[in-house]
C-alpha cells in the first residue's frame, strides 16, 4: 500500500510540474511561430496560443511511462498508446481543418491497440443488478467509446478553461471512482490526468494564455475514455460526463448531422454591448449547454465557465454515488 | 437558482443509465434462445445486441423528448 501511495504522489508531481513548467515555453513557441487564434469572446479580441496539446502529452507521457517502468501493465501500455495516437489525430486537425467525420474514424482507430493488447474485459458492471458478458459487443463499445469521449470533450471546449477545468474534475471523480471499486493500479494511472488538466488550467482560464486545441482536448477526451474501459467503469465515466454529453447531444439533436463548429450557419452565442455573452435568436443555431445557461440572460464568459463547472461537480458526485452502487446488488 | 433544469435533466439521465443497466441484466440477459443447433451461442449473442441496440436507441428517443419537455422554453426562444 506504501508503495502505491509513493508512486501515485511520484506520477502526480511528475504529470503536474512537466504541464506547469512546459506550457509557458510552449506559449513562447507557438507565439513566436505566429501560431495563435483570436479569442472572440475577450474585447479587443486577443490572439491567443493554439494547441497546447503538446505540452499536455509531455506529462502525460513522462508520469505514464514512469508508472509503467514501476509497475508494468498491459493497461497501463494501451492509455499511452490511444493517449498518443488520440494526440496524433487532434494534431492534424489543428494543422488542417479537416471534415467533420475524420475524427470520429481516425479516433476509432486509436481505440485498436486497446483491443490488440487485449486490456479489456467484456464483462459490463453495471450499478445495483451485477455485470453481463457481451464479448461481440464490448469490441464495438470500445471502437465508439474513444471517438464519444474524444470529441465530447473537444465539444465543450467553446470558453476559456471549460475543457481543462470540467476534465480535472471528472478526471479526479473518475480516480475517486476506481479507488472505491478497489482498481487501484488504474486508480494511479488516472492521476496524471487530472493533473495535467489541473496544471494547463493555471493557462487556459480566463483570459486564456494558450488553447488546448484539438490535439489537447481530443487527447484529453480519448484517455478518458481509455482509462474507462482499461479500468472496468465504464457506466461511471459516462455519468461523471454527462454535462458534456447533453452538450453533444443538444448539438446533434438540433443540428442532426455530425459538422464541426466551424461549419455552423449560425452562432448559438453573441455578445451584449458590455461583451457579456448572450443566448442568440437566430433559429439555425445550434442548441448548446452554453445556451441553454445563458437562456436566463446575459453572463460574462468567467461567469458560464463557473457555471459549467457546477454542473461538473454535480455529475462527479453522481459518478462517485454511482461507485458505491457498483458493490450493492439489488 | 438559474438553470435548475440543466441540474434535473442530468440526474433524469443518471436514473436511465442505471434502470436502462436494470432491464439489460434482470430481463435481457437472462434470455435464452435455441434451435439452432450449433449457432446457438452466436445467435443467442447476436439477438441480445440488437435488443441492447434497440434499448439504446428508445433511451435516445425519451432522452430527447425529456429534453424538449424541460428545455420547452429556453428550446424556443
Amino acid at each position: 500500500m506504501l508503495d502505491r501511495t509513493i508512486t501515485a504522489i511520484i506520477v502526480s508531481v511528475i504529470a503536474f510540474v512537466v504541464v506547469y513548467t512546459l506550457t509557458p515555453i510552449l506559449i513562447k513557441s507557438l507565439e513566436g511561430r505566429k501560431m495563435v487564434v483570436k479569442d472572440y469572446n475577450r474585447v479587443g479580441g486577443a490572439m491567443v496560443a493554439r494547441p497546447g496539446g503538446p505540452s499536455i502529452l509531455a506529462g502525460i507521457l513522462s508520469s505514464e511511462l514512469v508508472l509503467y517502468a514501476l509497475s508494468p501493465s498491459t493497461g497501463i501500455l494501451a492509455i499511452i498508446l490511444t493517449t498518443s495516437l488520440a494526440f496524433l489525430v487532434g494534431l492534424a486537425d489543428d494543422r488542417k481543418v479537416l471534415g467533420g467525420w475524420f475524427k470520429p474514424v481516425a479516433l476509432a482507430a486509436t481505440a485498436i491497440p486497446i483491443i490488440l493488447i487485449g486490456a479489456y474485459d467484456y464483462h459490463l458492471e453495471f450499478p445495483l443488478f451485477g455485470t453481463v458478458k457481451i464479448p461481440e459487443l464490448y469490441l464495438a463499445l470500445i471502437i465508439f467509446m474513444i471517438p464519444i469521449t474524444g470529441n465530447t470533450i473537444n465539444s465543450i471546449d467553446v470558453l476559456n478553461g471549460v475543457a481543462s477545468g470540467f476534465m480535472t474534475i471528472a478526471s479526479f471523480a473518475l480516480t475517486i471512482s476506481l479507488f472505491i471499486v478497489h482498481n487501484y493500479d488504474i486508480a494511479i494511472a488516472s492521476l496524471p490526468l487530472g493533473f495535467v488538466s489541473l496544471a494547463f488550467y493555471k493557462y487556459h482560464k480566463f483570459p486564456s494564455r494558450i488553447f488546448p486545441g484539438d490535439s489537447g482536448a481530443v487527447m484529453l477526451g480519448a484517455m478518458y475514455g481509455a482509462i474507462a474501459i482499461v479500468g472496468h467503469v465504464e457506466i461511471i465515466a459516462a455519468v461523471a460526463l454527462l454535462p458534456a454529453v447533453i452538450n453533444s447531444f443538444l448539438f446533434l439533436s438540433s443540428v442532426k448531422r455530425i459538422i464541426e463548429h466551424r461549419q455552423l450557419k449560425a452562432n448559438p452565442v453573441t455578445h451584449t454591448e458590455d461583451f457579456k455573452l448572450m443566448a442568440t435568436a437566430e433559429k439555425e443555431a445550434p442548441v448548446t449547454l452554453v445556451r441553454l445557461i445563458l437562456a436566463h440572460g446575459p453572463m460574462t464568459e468567467k461567469e458560464v465557465g463557473f457555471a459549467i463547472f457546477k454542473l461538473a461537480l454535480f455529475s462527479a458526485a453522481l459518478a462517485i454515488i454511482t461507485a458505491f452502487m457498483m458493490g450493492i446488488r439489488l | 437558482m438559474n438553470g435548475i433544469q440543466i441540474f434535473v435533466f442530468i440526474f433524469i439521465m443518471w436514473i436511465m443509465i442505471i434502470a436502462g443497466g436494470g432491464i439489460l441484466l434482470s430481463i435481457i440477459a437472462p434470455i435464452s434462445i435455441h434451435g439452432f443447433g450449433k449457432y446457438d451461442e452466436f445467435f443467442d449473442s447476436g439477438i441480445k445486441a440488437v435488443i441492447a441496440i434497440l434499448l439504446v436507441v428508445t433511451w435516445i428517443f425519451i432522452i430527447s423528448k425529456i429534453k424538449n419537455l424541460i428545455f420547452q422554453k429556453q428550446i424556443k426562444h
